[in-house]
């Protein structure tokens, strides 16, 4: 009756993932070349191309419009903008990628953090004739601020600067210069026409001079996630799993996703904010017993000591955080409300959800010029600004700079549970400019 | 023309590979736990199709040796294929589960909804399916939802928050950042939640085969009695076809999604094993919902109007 086949196949093959993010404007040709990246790497298959083909006619245009391939919702296809990040999925024979495409319209830095929160790889897209402008500089900063580990500029369009090597090189090293500034460590940049195709999965035949990877090669080959045997070992505990059956009566297991390092059984550990000691006395992967497990593995973990622990507690080893409830953080405000000084809220902070209340706002950051302004009328949507709260039980934050999954939280409003703000424990980058704050005449 | 301060780290090199199946999967264990421990009354739609099978998977999974803390809920169009139905049972059977059935034909038979003229059930489901969510209390909703699937799914939260009437509004969405999911709801409002958000119909299969997973029969290749209505092959039988116009035929089909039988075409295929479904899918120009469901095929924004009336 049933079928049930258990087998290996070449197409089977495991590859390694990539989640990446594109920032740029439409003017920059990125749907275009979003589109490009999933034509060429044979992701769009032949009914969407004739959806989108008949669509095109419907509108007029005489060319298939790559950009509707992305613009999902009737609301977006009718205003001709995109209202939300997008996720794209497409694969190589090496590698499987994850792409948050952030529409440059509307909401602009809200959708491109919440893209670049999860990216390894952010592409920051520049018209080869326009060179670094400040939409260039505020998306190099918006991927330093969520500590993206790899950039990659796209040089545009070099096929209306007749693919001229200066051109790129004179944008390539003042971007480069920018983001290492703002404490970005890997920075690649790649000559390409979206539209003509070079250099996005093909090499271009225009551009001898560029001796490096395309688009594409370089996202196959960039190196993805950590070293988690360089990293502490952080689990936050989700549910504790007691099966209460007679064959594993006495089973109390930690069921959580290591947000970093690794964990073998004999290790020692603390669990915070408690601070009580343990060891490792097993792990089970998905229901099989293991000596070893490592970050981003789900596991359920055990330890030899019956101590008391709930979800939102925090299995650590390694240097440890102090559990405080005192947090600073840089923030980028989310929501049409703004957020002001004496506001209640919730925080969400790995598995755990405290009560919070923003005692300070201490400076907005102006994303354009890096320069600090008065927080007095509190942060609007988009703005990012550094804030103090404090909150109801102590959390055992990393600073973000360390730990990108236990350095970040968000805040809800506890009226109707809406997601408010985005934040990441610690300063936003590593040289954050205080030139202007004397020059602000409502400063406080 | 690189910048390159931090040390080289390959994970593919390292002893801490991880393949995107695993990473896949450790996210979606994590989102099974983490509705665990934030919601009163989760429950897992369960079609029989292959996302709910391996969402299930997910979830017995996620939980070992404890067994899974959900039942599970079936919005049973009346039109289901039989080998689907006894699929589900046999899981049910098998993992100790409590099944929750809402079945559109009772909604028929009471006069509170009406047989389509194109006798598509698919777009009546959205009523049963909400009496169920209500009347059960559930708070969080499992779907085997997937973004690659469909454009306005593409921009579907992992967590999706559903109004007292079910409805999706995609403008009021919550901005979704990291791995922090905010289930917050009010009484009345339940969250919709997609484990399988960032698989693709390819991962899907490749997990299928890694995990040895049985799937109903139907989506393997073999024999059936189809004829031809909108470019699909559909199954002859009592939901309603063929007409008299639509000749039937012995085809050698499967299934690449499983639906509603009046709306769930089948495509011509010879790949009776796993390792040859994988091969065709891989070699596919056509997407699975493309190939094979008319409900799609309504206007460019079906599915969003249908997700915008509380739909799956």
């Amino acid at each position: 009756m049933s079928t049930t086949q258990a087998g290996t196949t070449q197409t089977g093959t495991a590859t390694s993932l990539l989640r990446f993010a594109t920032a740029g404007s439409v003017d920059d040709g990125k749907s275009t070349l979003v589109g490009r990246l999933l034509h060429d790497s044979k992701s769009v298959l032949a009914d969407q191309l004739e959806a989108v083909e008949h669509a095109s006619r419907r509108r007029g245009q005489e060319a298939p419009d790559l950009a509707l391939l992305t613009d999902g919702l009737r609301a977006e296809r009718e205003q001709g903008i995109t209202i939300d990040v997008a996720y794209r999925y497409f694969a190589t024979a090496r590698r499987r990628f994850i792409l948050a495409d952030t529409p440059g319209h509307v909401q602009y830095t809200r959708n491109m953090v919440t893209g670049a929160s999860t990216a390894e790889l952010a592409v920051v897209l520049v018209d080869a004739r326009n060179g670094v402008v400040e939409q260039t500089r505020r998306h190099a900063a918006v991927a330093a601020l969520l500590r993206v580990p790899h950039v990659v500029l796209a040089v545009n369009k070099m096929d209306l600067v007749e693919y001229a090597e200066p051109v790129f090189a004179a944008i390539a090293e003042e971007f480069t210069a920018y983001a290492a500034s703002l404490g970005v460590k890997d920075v690649v940049a790649v000559p390409i026409s979206a539209l003509a195709g070079d250099n996005v999965v093909e090499p271009s035949a225009h551009m001898d001079w560029y001796g490096g990877p395309t688009l594409l090669e370089h996202l196959e080959t960039v190196p993805v996630g950590t070293d988690p045997s360089a990293e502490p070992a952080r689990f936050p505990v989700q549910y504790v799993i007691r099966p209460q059956s007679e064959e594993f009566h006495d089973y109390r297991g930690y069921a959580g996703q290591l947000a970093s390092g690794v964990l073998r059984v004999g290790d020692a550990v603390t669990v915070l904010p408690s601070g009580h000691t343990s060891t490792v006395a097993a792990i089970d992967a998905l229901g099989v017993a293991t000596e070893i497990a490592w970050a981003p593995q789900s596991v359920t973990v055990r330890l030899a000591d019956d101590i008391d622990i709930s979800r939102g507690d925090l299995i650590a080893a390694g240097p440890l955080p102090v559990p405080t409830k005192d947090v600073q953080a840089t923030v980028c405000h989310l929501n049409e409300r703004p957020l002001h000084v004496g506001a209640k809220v919730l925080l969400k902070h790995t598995t755990r959800t405290v009560r919070a209340l923003v005692k300070e706002i201490s400076y907005r950051i102006d994303i354009d010029s890096l320069e600090q302004r008065s927080g007095a009328e509190g942060l609007n949507v988009n703005d990012i600004g550094h804030v103090v709260l404090r909150t109801a039980e102590p959390l055992a934050l990393d600073d973000y700079t360390d730990n990108r999954r236990t350095g970040s939280f968000v805040l809800i409003d506890p009226s109707d549970g809406t997601t408010l703000t985005a934040g990441m424990a610690g300063e936003a980058f590593d040289t954050v400019s205080t030139t202007d704050a004397s020059q602000e005449e409502d400063w406080v | 023309m690189t910048v390159t301060t931090q040390r080289l780290f390959r994970a593919e090199d390292t002893p801490f590979a991880l393949s995107h199946l695993d990473a896949l999967e450790a996210e979606s264990v994590h989102i099974f736990r983490e509705v665990a421990g934030e919601f009163e009354r989760p429950v897992i739609l369960f079609s029989g199709g292959k996302d709910s099978i391996v969402m299930l998977h997910l979830a017995l999974k996620a939980f070992a040796p404890a067994p899974v803390p959900f039942a599970l809920l079936h919005v049973d169009t009346g039109h289901n294929f039989p080998e689907v139905l006894a699929y589900r049972d046999r899981a049910v059977a098998k993992h100790n589960l409590r099944l929750h059935v809402a079945a559109v034909q009772d909604y028929i038979d009471r006069g509170v909804l009406r047989e389509r003229a194109d006798g598509l059930r698919n777009p009546l489901q959205t009523v049963p399916l909400l009496d169920g969510i209500e009347s059960n209390k559930f708070d969080a909703v499992f779907g085997g939802g997937r973004r690659d699937e469909e454009k306005a799914r593409a921009k579907e939260r992992v967590f999706s928050l559903r109004d007292e009437f079910g409805a999706w509004d995609p403008r009021r969405q919550r901005p979704e950042l990291w791995s922090l999911y905010n289930g917050r709801h009010a009484v009345g409002e339940h969250v919709r939640v997609f484990p399988l958000s960032n698989w693709t119909e390819l991962d899907v299969w490749q997990y299928i085969e890694r995990e040895g997973i049985e799937l109903p029969e139907i989506y393997y290749a073999h024999h059936r009695e189809v004829f031809k209505r909108d470019g699909m092959w559909l199954t002859a039988g009592e939901w309603g076809g063929p007409k008299e116009n639509e000749p039937v035929e012995t085809r050698l089909v499967r299934y690449r999604t499983v639906g509603d039988m009046s709306c769930t075409g089948a495509v011509d295929s010879d790949a009776d094993t796993i390792e040859a479904v994988i091969t065709e899918i891989a070699a596919s120009r056509l997407t699975e919902r493309g190939a094979t469901r008319a409900d799609d095929k309504m206007s460019e924004a079906a599915m969003e109007d249908r997700k915008r009336e509380g739909y799956f």
